[in-house]
């Protein structure tokens, strides 16, 4: 099961400056811990200690926030995107 | 229609529904044109609410300067007011802005500080911030952490909507202050049981978050996620495509931020339409185009062209 993942420029250092790489896992969290095999410590800057998603951190199953989905647990499909970026202020239109 | 003045004019925009748009005759949308505003956008209404309640709070006297951290429409509409009002104002903006930003900002008197263009408005919050404690007499009314901000859409756009649409189902903003999906959110939860409030995030070039610490990110304080039912993220690519095709289907001239709202809203619809339900969705036009008309976007042969023209540049 292929799932791409888009690595903000913040994260490339653990992805040799890859903007994307695939992951394998039925859920977030084990897609997370399947980078975390090959991109040692990618994992860390992205959930703290008590297993939760960082504060400044979002991530979006094929462009919808995961915080609405179900969050660490949201299942995954072969050929979905994922997306992390950190957390901005919009635009203050 | 007739008002007592120009800031007394704020609001009372048009709803129109979208023939062309909509997919179907079960499953409509619906523009709430805030470009209809007086100086154009949506933070019409914030920023007047938010001086009106600083000067009833005794913050803001006559005089007083004025500090706030934007990315445009906020700034201007703060600054027109505050030209009628008799307040000075500064404006701290990302450099990466378009020049017709810069140009009205001037043209009401506003005194510009440019932040660098990496990290976009998050930095522009930050040097506000910095300046607003090196000057205890400026009074920053800070959008992004003002309850007047969404208190404005509390008491003004979310009334109007249901006014116009008592069916309502499903309500698309654009998530920047969260102000507007704040407050409008609230209004319609406490009287459209079901009502679904979607924001759509805009997602930028990798200019933009390049040098961002993932431990420095910024959420707003206005944010409240309970009142959302759910955020997506919308890339340049479908902004700049949605902001042509609404020209081009239905004749609504609307900035790049409102793209990126109608695909949310596009997406919300095709998931009612599959499901079969039947579907009342309001999206908000925040501005018009005319301050993005310097970027080519509107009259580039391809979005692909459009696209590149705005590279860089912050559109929300």
């Amino acid at each position: 099961m292929a799932i791409e993942v888009r690595i903000p420029t913040i994260l490339r250092t653990h992805t040799d400056g890859a903007k994307t790489v695939q992951g394998a896992g039925a859920t977030i969290d084990e897609l997370f811990k399947d980078l975390d095999s090959r991109h040692p410590g990618i994992r860390e800057r992205l959930i703290d200690d008590g297993g939760a998603l960082r504060r400044f951190v979002n991530v979006y199953l094929n462009d919808e926030d995961v915080r609405f989905l179900a969050g660490l647990g949201t299942e995954l499909a072969d050929g979905d995107n994922v997306t992390i970026l950190p957390a901005v202020a919009g635009g203050a239109r | 229609m007739r008002y007592d003045s120009p800031l007394a004019a704020v609001g009372d925009t048009p709803l129109v529904r979208l023939p062309r748009l909509s997919p179907s005759g079960d499953v409509r949308i619906w523009a709430k044109l805030e470009d209809r505003n007086p100086t154009g956008s949506v933070k019409d209404r914030p920023a007047l609410h938010m001086i009106e309640q600083a000067e009833k709070a005794g913050r803001l006297t006559p005089g007083c300067m004025i500090l706030e951290p934007t990315s445009g429409n906020t700034g201007i509409s703060l600054a027109m007011a505050a030209r009628l009002k008799g307040y000075r104002i500064v404006c701290v903006m990302p450099e990466n802005t378009s020049e017709e930003r810069r140009q009205l900002l001037a043209m009401w008197g506003a005194e510009i500080i440019s932040s660098p263009a990496a990290g976009g408005s998050n930095t522009a919050v930050r040097v506000a911030k910095e300046l607003a404690a090196e000057h205890p007499d400026w009074v920053m009314l800070y959008q992004y952490g003002n309850p007047d901000n969404a208190g404005a859409h509390y008491a003004t756009t979310g009334p109007e909507i249901l006014a116009d649409l008592p069916g309502i189902t499903h309500f698309v903003a654009g998530l920047g202050t969260t102000g507007t999906l704040m407050g409008v959110g609230r209004y319609l939860r406490e009287h459209v049981p079901d009502v679904r409030i979607v924001a759509a995030e805009p997602r930028y070039d990798d200019l933009v978050y390049g040098l961002r610490n993932l431990d420095e990110g910024f959420v707003p304080e206005l944010y409240d996620e309970t009142v959302l039912t759910t955020r997506y993220s919308v890339g340049s690519e479908d902004a700049v495509r949605r902001t042509r095709e609404l020209l081009a289907e239905e004749g609504i001239f609307a900035g790049v931020s409102t793209g990126a709202v109608l695909h949310a809203a596009l997406g919300v619809a095709r998931k009612a339409q599959r499901a079969g339900e039947q579907a009342d969705i309001v999206f908000i036009v925040a501005d018009g185009g005319w301050k993005y008309l310097s970027t080519g976007l509107y009259t580039a042969p391809t979005t692909e062209a459009a696209v590149a023209a705005l590279h860089g540049q912050l559109w929300a």
